[in-house]
């Protein structure tokens, strides 16, 4: 990063994708409900829901995938842990978010420290495979959980409640909790990059040798991070389960953890605007495509080839503000 | 007893499927540092195309030739057109790109085949079953395939230990660059390695085609599974990839068939019916899990460091 910053002196505005991109983006998701009202579209908000949810495993996958240089192939792990959290406890008749979230940050904590603890003493290709073998041992067990649904899933009859009364039910509110979880898992994140925590990780993406020379050993700071954004991929699942009202292992194939893969590299690595834009930008076109044909894949398969191959950078790279270098 | 015999021959069946495909995968990554995450796919087309071949000429033997001829060109088709321009790229690249090429390739299949599992008959010669010991009897077609997957994987021996060819896979393995540097053209091996890579994929296809259902993804569970086995067994390393294939296959079919019973010992029945199977399916990535703890680099590691 600091290579890069001496060798090419910033012409556009940095100020620009740190501050203004991310206040316009969440602005518009702040004013999608009445727009939607306004169109009288109420599917809208229902997919921007999505969208939402999305992007906060997008954006906790980007902070340990574009910053860390972890590639986590197991994230959808997450997703389905803290969605399996929301429907079992509503199963045993406790649906209070104030247990209901510490508990799913509990869970998504517990598996990404045993999990990470594990992965992140290997590298490269060797980590990738880890978290995706995790990722399915995650899967499978949640297939053969037969007394919550095992492979048919879990219907959850209602959502999660807070102190009794159930306001999460209204599709506006909702909407606004989702927002209000984004952008502070955002500003979490984007926090966390520009610390020293932060700079430590990506530090050691450069090169974990200069780190240890200077005293700081890179692994648990890897592993802080790999625990935060497991967590917050967590509150994207229980968020999830809480807008389908139902919980099934298809949440954490390993499909979804590449298409979570996807969105952050569609949004260009090591941005978290670019992560909420890759949610944003697959979800738009999985919905475009699936109305075009039911074999939409085989069109979305070469999309995502053609933009590995040719679109480096990501959407962020079509914004001013200077490219990344890496 | 018997039981355990059964689901030993099980065990080494599905060992030997993981190891025709861990070969082709462990092979591609050693020499040219490319992950495919499409081998899985290639292993699934491997069946469709027997299933195809067979409804062509009737005939096993020859639904395997032409199984077998497909699986490479399809191949080298992907080498062409996609991974060729991966093989520079990060490793992120190449998995989402090779991740690209399962949905196509998922779909695809759905589309030609429609979405309902598929059979292909074995052939006649190996119909049957055979005794192995008093009242146990074995279908003949799943010993032969034990016995052709030990069949290759000698041939890979062979292949890798006493010709020039493998002389040079062993070598791109440890240092390609070197290999290139020496005057070898490094990129007709990329491609002899990806073709016959594709190949053993294709095979592992053709010979699951009879005893699994040929249907779309068929190959995406056992792709992870070879990659647990690779982990295990140290990339690079085709010995390695027998060993733990073996050991995956093993531990898998026997952890399923005990589990349960085990739990039991310790659990109240109710209880034990829902924890042996979450056990069962959760053993080999703990397995994987306590090797990389104590062994970083698999069993053994093709490069040292």
């Amino acid at each position: 990063m600091s290579v890069a910053a001496t060798d090419k002196p910033a012409v556009a505005t940095p100020i620009f994708r740190a501050r203004v991109l991310p206040a316009i983006i969440l602005a518009g998701f702040a004013l999608l409900p009445p727009l939607a009202m306004a169109l009288d579209d109420s599917f809208l908000v229902f997919f921007a829901i999505r969208v939402m949810i999305f992007a906060i495993a997008a954006v906790s996958l980007a902070l340990i995938l574009g910053f860390g240089a972890m590639v986590s192939f197991g994230h959808a792990a997450y997703i389905g842990l803290g969605a399996y959290c929301v429907g079992i406890l509503a199963e045993h008749g406790i649906w209070e978010f104030y247990i209901s979230l510490p508990v799913t940050l509990l869970v998504c904590g517990l598996f990404a420290a045993v999990t990470g603890a594990i992965s992140l003493k290997t590298r490269g290709v060797y980590f990738i495979m880890i978290t995706l073998a995790f990722g399915q041992m995650a899967f499978f067990t949640a297939t053969s959980l037969s007394a919550y649904g095992g492979d048919d899933g879990l219907t959850i009859w209602g959502r999660t409640e807070v102190f009794g009364s159930s306001v999460l039910s209204d599709r506006t509110t909702f909407y606004y909790v989702v927002f209000a979880l984004l952008a502070g898992a955002w500003w979490l994140c984007a926090t966390l990059v520009n610390s020293r925590f932060g700079r430590v990780l990506q530090g050691a993406r450069q090169s974990e040798m200069r780190l240890q020379a200077i005293g700081i050993e890179p692994y648990y700071y890897r592993l802080v991070a790999f625990v935060i954004a497991g967590m917050l991929a967590g509150i994207s699942g229980a968020l999830l389960a809480n807008s389908a009202e139902f919980v099934s292992p298809a949440y954490m194939t390993w499909h979804r953890s590449g298409e979570l893969i996807f969105m952050v590299v569609l949004g260009g690595l090591g941005s978290f605007a670019g992560a909420v834009l890759g949610a944003t930008g697959y979800l738009v076109l999985e919905e475009v495509l699936s109305h075009i044909t039911e074999h939409w894949r085989l069109i979305f398969g070469p999309f995502l080839i053609l933009v590995v191959l040719f679109a480096r950078g990501g959407l962020m790279g079509l914004i001013p503000g200077g490219k990344r270098h890496d | 007893m018997t039981l355990l015999a059964v689901q030993t021959l099980n065990g080494l069946q599905l060992g030997i499927l993981l190891f025709l495909i861990a070969a082709g995968l462990t092979l591609v990554f050693g020499v040219m540092d490319f992950i495919n995450l499409a081998h899985g796919v290639q292993y699934m087309l491997g069946a469709y195309l027997a299933v195809a071949g067979y409804g062509l000429t009737g005939s096993f033997w020859l639904a395997m030739l032409l199984a077998l001829a497909g699986s490479l060109i399809i191949g080298l088709i992907l080498e062409v057109l996609v991974f060729r321009h991966l093989y520079d790229r990060s490793h992120l690249d190449q998995v989402l790109a090779t991740f690209g090429v399962i949905l196509f390739l998922n779909e695809s299949v759905k589309v030609v085949w429609g979405s309902s599992p598929l059979t292909l008959p074995v052939p006649e010669i190996l119909d049957g079953s055979i005794p192995i010991s008093d009242g146990l009897l074995y279908p003949v077609f799943r010993i032969a395939l034990i016995v052709s997957g030990l069949a290759v994987a000698a041939l890979l021996y062979v292949l890798v230990s006493w010709t020039r060819v493998g002389m040079l896979v062993r070598a791109g393995a440890t240092n390609a660059q070197m290999v290139s540097a020496l005057g070898v053209n490094i990129r007709r091996l990329f491609m002899f390695v990806f073709g016959f890579g594709a190949m053993l994929a294709g095979f592992a296809g053709i010979m699951a085609a009879p005893i699994l259902a040929v249907e779309p993804g068929m190959g995406d569970n056992l792709l992870i599974l070879a990659f647990v086995v690779i982990v295990i067994g140290g990339i690079g390393s085709i010995r390695g990839a027998f060993m733990a294939a073996l050991i995956v296959g093993l531990v898998d079919t026997i952890g399923r068939s005990l589990a349960t019973d085990i739990a039991r010992l310790l659990l109240p029945p109710a209880a034990a019916n829902d924890a042996g199977p979450a056990v069962a399916s959760m053993l080999i990535y703990i397995l994987m899990a306590g090797v990389l703890f104590f062994r970083p680099s698999g069993l053994f590691p093709a490069r040292a460091g």
